[in-house]
Formats: structure tokens, C-alpha cells, sequence
């Protein structure tokens, strides 16, 4: 095989290529499902219910490209949006509200950062340790009130458009950020060392790379733009209770690798994460024109976020050519029964309920 | 020659080693403080009946965060237990709301049959599959939890009312004097203890986890353990899917939303290395105490329940930061003894 069919082959079976016809064949499907589908002011509308998981999907690309994870994001959203409201209901102004919020945000996000970067104590543990703790101070603050009555001025940061145009704020802050981000990532220095940290984090010490200090950048930024998915959520929401965002994080991990970012460090790209955002985007979109409740549309999105990992591997497989062994038909075989032992069970028992 | 040094070996060098041979020595340390503090607040602390209650509410998290650990001494995480316990909790249930004769005993193979199978889907995607086993787990999470969504359809929730009393005597019973779910717990601390300690399979967990290189080499089937674990992960949040079900007296779609955070923390907080190879049943168990002790003494001397997730929040990273200061400082104080 010579080079230039080698190179056009790599770059055609990029990961980014099979996301886009993904969004191609979903945006078939939902625009035959409903034809309100393809009318741009539904699209641009739509797009707000996921600018919160955008805006923290980018501190998360470049926190697990260097290997690590922050599992505490939802809950500094949430910290973030209970103080700003709670502030405001003791009779501060909003924005001044939302500054104080801004920097306790950054400061949990320096919490986490020096207990992994200083401390050498693992991210997973840690940021299990935070998702606790910051939630817990948001229940702290608000208990069971919820609140509300936030001035127009503030609302318009997640419900308002710009000008005539009908294109959401959000959507741009979103866009701009992503811009910012990806250039950091793919432009810089930082950048580079943050894919170096990820693919050998000893080697990159031992070759200058400030790793202590970029770990704690990192985890003070994904502080940062947590507090302002809260603050937009906030916003759409027109109110702030304390479980707000709950559960934000694993959402938002699934977006990542579904983007093509490796868990293991080294690897991805913004273009791939922001194309997984879309994808889920569209694809949330769609179950819902077909009613589907939340929890089942969650089924098809772990099933997602499994065959990305999985379909690289077997194409891989594939290509140095498939061959039947033993090993793998026994594999095979055990899925096969699996599926049926627990497919009979599901459909006996169901039955069952619903014939008395 | 050697025997004289060694009798030379100044004291307090033994127990430093003690430290470092058994890190649950700092959690035990942790645990005597807290308990001090606490009965110093509110005597009741130290009844007996309050420690009946802090082990009936820790015996579900122990066998949890028991296979959590195995799974975690192979590098592994469990991100799915919540969502397992939740379909299997749901699905006993109204397998025996239809058939309210059926021995209540059987629910229990049943259910574990369930959990062992929802287990071995995740062993499948990570030692057949390759997938990174947190993105397995994460994946499965939402699967299994949307599957009780699809399964239990528009009925949400069974009820007390719809579970024959055997079953709910299965947690709530004490025929032996012993609570039934206290009872359980052992038996499963027990097998664990045996099985990782004196089985060659248990003993390959170890190795796997460890280094993985060292165990291809020596021969160690890597695929059949790390899919064994997952398989026992499944298999004992099966049987608490059922005690569950059976102790709150109901299953709902969010049953044990949100547990898998628990069992890790019990896991680490008893000093599992996330990086694998390393962990045991006492420091599991003793992680578990922690955090059971610890939302009970929150109850106890009467903070605020809006506080109480934050102070378990800090409790946890506070016992982390702990065994690692402590377990660094030993291990600095010996090794320069040694040098």
C-alpha cells in the first residue's frame, strides 16, 4: 500500500467523519418524523436545552485528555446557582451575587485542583469526595426554597436572542467559548503539554512540563465555567432550586468520549466533542418528537456512548481480517445467551403483570 | 549476624511498620477519634441499640462496596451497581407481587441470577470488548437504569401492601437473634475474605490488578478474572437489590440512584488503591463503618439534614487526606531507617 492511500484512508476513517453521517442520518429521521423539525427557529431554540453540558464538555475535554476526570462539575453548578440565588434573596444584586458565586466556584475548583495536583490523591476519588461536599452546601444554603424572581436583565443570559435574530445568547456564549478552547487546545503550548501530560504524565515532569501548575489551572477553569452553566440554567430556569443540574456530569462524560476523547489521556479533539454535543443534541430532539420519556432516551445514549468505544476496536478487527476462532465464537455465544436469558425474564415477567 | 541486627531493631519501629503493613490502622485511628467526639456530644452514641442500627443501615453498602472493591483491585470501576440494584429490586418485586405463594427465600437465587447476568454484559464490553471500564459502567448506568423505566412502565412503584410478608420478614426477620440483613452481610464478608485471600482465583485478582504484564506472563487467564469480577459485581448487587427491595418495603425507578458513589467511597476510604493490586475485606468494611458512623453521628448530634451531605462530603476527602499523610509519613519515617 503506498503512502497517499494510507494517509487518505486514515483521514477518512477519522472518528469525526463517522459522527458527522450519524447527524446525517438522525437529521433524516427527525425531519420525517415531524415536519416542524427543519424550521430554523425550532433547530436554534433546541439548542439551548444543551449549552449547559456544551459549556462544561470543554474544561472536561481538556481535563481528560490529560488523563484525569472531574466527577464534582454538576455540583459546583450547582453551589454556584444556590449562592447566586441565595444571595439575591437576602437583597443582593444579582450581578454582584454572581460574581461572589463566580469566585467561591473557582475556589472549590482550587480545592479539587490542589487535592490532586499538590496532594497527589487520585481525581476519581477526590472529585467523588467534592460532588458531595458542593452539593451539600447548595442543599446547605437553599434546603427545601427554591429561588426565584430574578430580574429580566438576568433571565435574557439563558432565555433572551440576540437582537431580531432569534439566535439564542447562550448558544453564542457557547460558540465563542468553544472557539477559545479549541484554539487553546490544538494552538499552544498549553495545549500540547496538556496531550503530553496525558500520554505520559512522569515524562512530561521530567521534561519541564509544569504538570502541578496546569493541573490546577485546569480543574480552577472547569470551577469557572461550571458556575456559568449554572448561572444560564439558572437563568432559563427562571428560578434555582439545590438539586439543580443533578446528575449533569455523567452527561457530560458521555459526551466527551463519545467525542473521540480518550479516558485514558493523549488523545481527541474540540471538533469531535462539540460534534458528539450536536449529535446528542439532535438525537435528544428527535425521541422527543416521538415522546419518549427521558429515561428510556438515556438507554440509547449509553448504548451510544458503548458502541463508540466498541466500534473502533472491531473495525480495527476487522481490517486485519476476522477470523472465527473458538475464542471468539464462545464470546459470541455467551452475548447471545445473555441477551436471550435476560430478554425472556424482561418479556415473561411484563407479560405477566399485564395479563392478570 | 542477622539475627542480632534484627534483635537490635529499635521498638517503635514495629508498629510504624504495622502502619504500613496494615493501612487500616489509620482508619481505625479516624474511627476512634470520631466516636470519641461524638459520645462526648450525645452519650446515646455508644448504646448499643444505636450500634445495632448503624450496622443494619451499613449491611447493604458492605456487600456493595465489597464487589466494588474486587473490581477495583483489578483496575476496574463499577460505575452500574446503582442502576443493577434498582432493576433487580424492580424486578423481584414484581415477579413476586404476581406469584405472592412462592417461597420468599427464592427470590434470592433469582435475583442474583438477574444481577449475575446484568454483571456479565458489563464483563462482556470490558474483558471480551476492550471498552475502558468506566465508560462501560457509565454506559450500563443508564441502560439498566432506562430498562426499570421501560420495564416498570406506567406502574412506578410497588408498595409494602404489594409484598407478601415473607418477603419483607427476608431483611426485617431475626430468627438466629441476629438481624436476617446483618446476617447477610457476613456471610458475604466472610466468603470474600476466603475467596481473596486463600483462592488462587482470588489471588489473581490481585496480580491482575497489580501488573497486569507480570500476570500475562505467568499465564493468568487476564480476560476470564477481569469478566469474573464484573460477573460477582452483578451477582451481589442482585442479592442487594433484593434485600433492598425487601428492607424499604418497596422498589421504585429510583431505587439506589446514586449508590455507586457510596461503594467507591466505602471502597477507598478503606484503603482500595484506585490504581489496583491492593485492598482487603477488613479495610472495606471498615470504610463502610466510617461513613455509616458518620451519617449516623450527624443525625445524632443534630445538624441540620440540608448539612448532612456536605459534612459526608468533607468527611470523606478528610479521611482520605488522612490514611494518605498518615501512610506517607510512616512510610517516610521507616525508609530512611532502613537506608
Amino acid at each position: 500500500m503506498n503512502l497517499s492511500t494510507h494517509t487518505l484512508r486514515r483521514s477518512l476513517l477519522r472518528w469525526e467523519w463517522l459522527l458527522v453521517a450519524l447527524m446525517i442520518v438522525v437529521t433524516i429521521v427527525n425531519a420525517r418524523l415531524s415536519p416542524f423539525f427543519l424550521n430554523r427557529n425550532n433547530l436554534l431554540r433546541t439548542t439551548s436545552d444543551f449549552m449547559e453540558i456544551g459549556i462544561l464538555m470543554l474544561p472536561m475535554v481538556f481535563i481528560i485528555v490529560t488523563g484525569n476526570i472531574d466527577l464534582s462539575i454538576a455540583s459546583i453548578l450547582g453551589l454556584a446557582a444556590s449562592l447566586m440565588g441565595w444571595l439575591f434573596m437576602s437583597g443582593t444584586n444579582i450581578w454582584l451575587a454572581l460574581v461572589v458565586a463566580l469566585l467561591v466556584s473557582a475556589l472549590a475548583g482550587l480545592l479539587n485542583g490542589v487535592l490532586i495536583a499538590r496532594l497527589k490523591l487520585p481525581a476519581l476519588v477526590v472529585t467523588i469526595g467534592t460532588l458531595s461536599l458542593y452539593r451539600g452546601l447548595a442543599y446547605a444554603l437553599l434546603g427545601d426554597q427554591a429561588a426565584r424572581g430574578y430580574p429580566p436583565s438576568f433571565t435574557y443570559l439563558g432565555q433572551g436572542t440576540l437582537g431580531g435574530t432569534g439566535i439564542p445568547v447562550a448558544l453564542v456564549l457557547f460558540l465563542v467559548l468553544a472557539l477559545i478552547f479549541g484554539l487553546v487546545l490544538h494552538k499552544t503550548t498549553f495545549g500540547r503539554y496538556l496531550y503530553a501530560i496525558g500520554n505520559n504524565e512522569a515524562a512530561s515532569h521530567y521534561s519541564g512540563v509544569p504538570v502541578e501548575r496546569i493541573k490546577l489551572i485546569l480543574y480552577v477553569v472547569s470551577g469557572v465555567m461550571a458556575a456559568l452553566a449554572g448561572f444560564i440554567l439558572a437563568a432559563r430556569f427562571g428560578s434555582t432550586r439545590p438539586d439543580i443540574g443533578n446528575g449533569l456530569e455523567l452527561t457530560v462524560i458521555t459526551v466527551t468520549v463519545l467525542g473521540g476523547v480518550s479516558i485514558f489521556g493523549g488523545k481527541g479533539t474540540m471538533v469531535g466533542a462539540v460534534l458528539a454535543l450536536i449529535l446528542v443534541g439532535l438525537l435528544r430532539f428527535g425521541m422527543g418528537l416521538i415522546n419518549l420519556q427521558g429515561q428510556i432516551q438515556n438507554i440509547v445514549i449509553g448504548l451510544l456512548l458503548i458502541l463508540s468505544i466498541l466500534l473502533p476496536r472491531l473495525g480495527a478487527r476487522l481490517s486485519a481480517g476476522l477470523t472465527w476462532q473458538p475464542a471468539t465464537m464462545r464470546r459470541l455465544a455467551a452475548a447471545a445467551s445473555v441477551a436471550i436469558v435476560f430478554g425472556m425474564f424482561f418479556f415473561w415477567s411484563r407479560g405477566l403483570i399485564l395479563t392478570p | 549476624m542477622i539475627a542480632k541486627t534484627e534483635a537490635y531493631r529499635p521498638p517503635q519501629r514495629a508498629w510504624m511498620q504495622a502502619f504500613v503493613k496494615y493501612r487500616e490502622v489509620g482508619i481505625v485511628l479516624i474511627l476512634l477519634v470520631l466516636v470519641a467526639l461524638v459520645s462526648l456530644r450525645n452519650p446515646a452514641f455508644l448504646s448499643l441499640s444505636n450500634f445495632r442500627d448503624i450496622v443494619l443501615n451499613i449491611s447493604i453498602l458492605v456487600i456493595v462496596a465489597l464487589a466494588q472493591a474486587m473490581v477495583i483491585i483489578t483496575r476496574g470501576i463499577d460505575l452500574s451497581v446503582g442502576s443493577i440494584i434498582g432493576l433487580t429490586a424492580m424486578m423481584v418485586s414484581f415477579t413476586i407481587a404476581a406469584f405472592p405463594g412462592m417461597p420468599a427465600l427464592l427470590t434470592i437465587p433469582l435475583g442474583m441470577a438477574l444481577g449475575a447476568a446484568l454483571g456479565s454484559f458489563n464483563g462482556l464490553l470490558i474483558a471480551g470488548g476492550g471498552a475502558p471500564p468506566i465508560i462501560a459502567t457509565l454506559g450500563t448506568l443508564s441502560i439498566y437504569r432506562g430498562l426499570i423505566f421501560l420495564y416498570s412502565g406506567s406502574k412506578s412503584t410497588i408498595n409494602a401492601f404489594e409484598m407478601p410478608a415473607g418477603f419483607r420478614q427476608l431483611a426485617k426477620g431475626a430468627p438466629l437473634g441476629v438481624p436476617n440483613l446483618i446476617l447477610f452481610a457476613l456471610i458475604v464478608a466472610v466468603a470474600a475474605y476466603y475467596f481473596l485471600r486463600y483462592t488462587r482465583t482470588g489471588r489473581d485478582i490481585y496480580t491482575v490488578g497489580s501488573n497486569p504484564d507480570a500476570a500475562r506472563f505467568a499465564g493468568i487467564p487476564m480476560q476470564r478474572i477481569i469478566f469474573l469480577v464484573y460477573v460477582i459485581s452483578g451477582l451481589l448487587c442482585g442479592l442487594a437489590g433484593v434485600l433492598w427491595a425487601a428492607r424499604f418495603e418497596s422498589a421504585q425507578t429510583n431505587t439506589a440512584l446514586g449508590f455507586e458513589l457510596q461503594t467507591v467511597a466505602a471502597s477507598v476510604v478503606g484503603g482500595v488503591s484506585t490504581l489496583g493490586g491492593s485492598g482487603n475485606v477488613v479495610g472495606v468494611i471498615l470504610g463502610a463503618f466510617l461513613l455509616g458512623i458518620i451519617s449516623n453521628a450527624l443525625t445524632l448530634v443534630q445538624i441540620s439534614p440540608f448539612w448532612q451531605l456536605a459534612a459526608q462530603g468533607l468527611l470523606i476527602l478528610l479521611a482520605v487526606v488522612a490514611d494518605a499523610a498518615i501512610v506517607g509519613r510512616v512510610q517516610r519515617i521507616t525508609s530512611r531507617k532502613t537506608r
